[in-house]
C-alpha cells in the first residue's frame, strides 16, 4: 500500500504531514522523493545505516575513430550532442541516457560510461520506521531517474509513505504515480488554492484517488472550502494556523511531538485513508 | 553585445519561503521592467499582479511515441531497447515515454508514430503600469517544465525594449532542471530563505549550485524572528561564503493577511512597503557591484 503526499505549491507542509504519518504508523516505510531538497531526515532524524550511489549512463565517443558523420546528432531528440567538425561535444544535462546514439552509430565507436547522479540513504527512524531518501548531486538534473531508484525501496507488505517534490510536472508525477492514495496538502491562501487545483487535475489525469489536508488553516479564506465542496473533494484534516507549530518545525521538531493535541488528527487521518482504501478495493 | 538591463532571479531552494511574495513586491516597486514567472509548475505571481493577457502561445514540450496496432507485428524489439520502461504489451505508456525516438527508429515495421503534442500555454500580459509580464501553464500530467522555462524566457527577452532596466524572474523551488533554466543569463540571484532547519539546509544546496555557475547571490531572510538561533546560523554561513544578507522581514501576521486576500504586500501595508523598498536599495547596490565583475 502506497500513500503519497503532494501539494503543487511548495512549503505547504508536505514533509510535516508525511513525517507525522510515518511517526504514528508503526513499521511504516517513509520515502523522501523530494530529491532536490530532501528535508524528511531533518524531522524524522533517522539513524542511517547504508548509502548507495545512483548512476546514469552517458555516451562516450571514441574521438580517434569518429568520422563525424553526424548520425548520433541526427538520432538525438534532446539536442545533447553538437558536431564541431573536429570533435563531437556532449551536453550532459541534456542527455536522457536513451542509448540511441550508441546503437545507431555506424562505426560503433560510442560506448557508455556511468556517472553518479546522487545517492540513496537508508536508515531507521523512531525505532521501527524504515527511512529512505534520495539526494540529488548538486548541478545534476536527472531527477525522475533518482526518484525511480528511491521508489525501488517500497516494501509491498508494509504501508509506504511517499513524500513528493512540489510542483506538478515530471518529478511530482514520477513520485505519485502508482500510489493507492494521494494526500494533497494545501494552505488557506489563493496560491495554495491555485496550485491545489493544478495538482487535482494531475491526479485526475493519472487516476490516483486523493483527499486534501488544509494546513495553516484560516477560516476567513472561504474560497478554499467553496472549491472543495463544489468539486466533491473531501477534507481529511485541517491544521490551524499557529505560530507555535511553525516554531517547532523551525527547530526540526515534528509539531505533533511537542503538541500532542495534533496527534489525534493524524491518527484520524490515517484511519480515514485506510477506510477509503477498503471501499476502493471493494468498488 | 551589451544589454542594458539587469536580470534578477528570485529563488529559494525550499518551497513556500516567500519567492512570489517578494517578486510581486519588487515588481510593484520597480519601474522600466519586465516580469517573468518561471515557476511554470505552479505559477502564482499572476494572482498578485492581476495582469491583462494580450497574447497566448502554444507550447509543445516534446514528442511522444505511439504504436500503430495495425502495423505492429509484436516482435517486442521496442520493449527491449526502451530505457524508460515505457513499453509493455506493445503499448507505450505516454507518461513514461520521454520522447527519445529510439523505438521509432528501430522498429523494423515502421509501426511507431512520433508526434509532438501541445503541452501547455504561454501568456504574454501587460500590468497596470504597462510593463510586460509573462507566465505559463502546463497541461495536467505534462512534464518538461525546464524546456517551458527556457521558452518563456526566450519569448520575454526576444523583443525587449532598450528602455528596460530590470528583468525580474520569479523562479521555481528546488535545484533541478527548471531552476537551471531559470538562472540562465541571470545577473544576480536573490534567495528568499527562512530560519528553519529545512530553510537553511536547502539554502546551502542552492548556494552550491549557484557557485558552480559563478552567479552572484544575496539572501533575504523571511520570518526572521521565527528562530533566532537558525537566523544567526544563516548570517554566519552567508558571511563565511561572502554572500550578503540584503534584508530580513519579521514573521508578520499582516503578511499572512495580505496573502489570504491575494493582495500585494507593498500595497496593503506601509511598514512592509518601506522595509522592502530598503531591501531594494541594498539589492540595487549589490547588483551594481557585479557590473564590472
Amino acid at each position: 500500500m502506497i500513500i503519497s503526499i503532494a501539494s503543487g505549491k511548495g512549503g505547504t507542509g508536505k514533509t510535516t504531514v508525511a513525517a507525522s504519518l510515518a511517526s504514528i504508523i508503526p513499521e511504516s516505510v517513509y520515502l523522501d522523493c523530494d530529491v532536490e531538497e530532501p528535508n524528511g531526515h531533518l524531522l524524522l532524524k533517522p539513524e542511517f545505516n547504508s548509502e548507495e550511489r545512483v548512476e546514469k549512463n552517458l555516451p562516450e565517443i571514441n574521438r580517434d575513430k569518429c568520422t563525424f558523420c553526424g548520425k548520433c546528432l541526427e538520432v538525438c531528440e534532446f539536442n545533447a550532442l553538437i558536431n564541431l567538425g573536429s570533435e563531437i561535444i556532449l551536453f550532459e544535462e541534456m542527455c536522457h541516457s536513451c542509448g540511441a546514439c550508441v546503437h545507431f552509430c555506424p562505426s560503433k565507436i560510442i560506448t557508455e560510461i556511468s556517472k553518479e547522479i546522487g545517492i540513496i540513504r537508508k536508515g531507521i527512524a523512531d525505532g521501527n520506521v524504515l527511512f529512505v531518501d534520495g539526494v540529488l548531486n548538486i548541478g545534476e538534473v536527472s531527477v525522475p531517474p533518482l526518484i525511480k531508484e528511491v521508489k525501488k525501496n517500497i516494501v509491498e507488505s508494509k504501508l509506504n509513505i511517499i513524500d513528493s517534490p512540489p510542483g506538478t510536472s515530471c518529478s511530482m508525477l514520477e513520485a505519485v504515480r502508482e500510489s493507492d492514495f494521494c494526500i494533497l496538502v494545501t494552505e488557506s491562501t489563493p496560491f495554495g488554492l491555485n496550485d491545489l487545483k493544478l495538482a487535482v487535475d494531475v491526479l485526475k489525469t493519472i487516476k490516483v484517488p486523493f483527499g486534501v489536508v488544509i494546513n495553516k488553516y484560516a477560516k476567513s479564506f472561504i474560497q478554499m472550502e467553496k472549491y472543495l465542496f463544489n468539486n466533491g473533494i473531501e477534507v481529511l484534516l485541517k491544521i490551524e494556523f499557529d505560530r507555535r507549530f511553525a516554531e517547532a518545525y523551525s527547530e526540526g521538531i515534528l509539531p505533533l511531538n511537542k503538541y500532542p493535541e495534533l496527534k489525534a488528527g493524524f491518527i484520524e487521518l490515517h484511519q480515514k485513508i485506510m477506510k477509503k482504501m477498503e471501499i476502493e478495493k471493494i468498488g | 553585445m551589451g544589454k542594458d538591463y539587469k536580470q534578477i532571479v528570485i529563488l529559494s531552494g525550499k518551497g513556500g519561503t516567500g519567492k512570489t511574495t517578494f517578486s510581486g513586491a519588487f515588481a510593484s516597486l520597480i519601474n522600466k521592467k519586465i516580469v517573468i514567472d518561471c515557476d511554470v509548475d505552479a505559477a502564482n505571481l499572476h494572482l498578485i499582479l492581476k495582469p491583462k493577457i494580450i497574447n497566448r502561445y502554444d507550447f509543445s514540450g516534446g514528442k511522444k511515441a505511439l504504436i500503430d496496432n495495425f502495423n505492429c507485428q509484436q516482435c517486442g524489439l521496442c520493449e527491449s531497447i526502451c530505457r524508460f520502461d515505457a513499453i509493455h504489451n506493445y503499448e507505450i505508456d505516454q507518461l513514461s515515454c520521454e520522447g527519445c525516438g529510439f523505438c521509432v527508429r528501430i522498429c523494423p515495421y515502421n509501426a511507431i508514430k512520433f508526434g509532438s503534442s501541445q503541452s501547455g500555454h504561454l501568456f504574454e500580459c501587460v500590468l497596470e503600469d504597462e510593463s510586460k509580464f509573462y507566465y505559463a501553464k502546463l497541461f495536467p500530467g505534462e512534464g518538461n517544465s525546464g524546456k517551458l522555462v527556457s521558452e518563456i524566457k526566450r519569448k520575454a527577452l526576444e523583443n525587449i525594449s532598450g528602455e528596460i532596466k530590470w528583468v525580474i524572474v520569479d523562479g521555481p523551488p528546488g535545484i533541478g532542471c527548471p531552476v537551471n533554466a531559470s538562472i540562465a543569463g541571470a545577473d544576480y540571484v536573490v534567495i528568499v530563505t527562512e530560519p528553519t532547519v529545512s530553510g537553511i539546509h536547502d539554502l546551502k544546496r542552492l548556494l552550491q549550485l549557484l557557485n558552480t555557475f559563478k552567479i552572484k547571490a544575496g539572501v533575504i531572510i523571511n520570518k526572521n524572528d521565527l528562530n533566532k538561533s537558525i537566523s544567526d546560523q544563516i548570517y554566519e554561513y552567508a558571511e563565511i561564503h561572502n554572500i550578503p544578507v540584503i534584508g530580513t522581514i519579521p514573521y508578520n501576521t499582516d503578511f499572512v493577511k495580505a496573502l489570504i486576500n491575494g493582495a500585494n504586500i507593498v500595497e496593503s501595508n506601509n511598514k512592509v512597503r518601506e522595509e522592502i523598498s530598503d531591501i531594494l536599495i541594498g539589492l540595487e547596490q549589490e547588483v551594481n557591484k557585479t557590473i564590472n565583475y
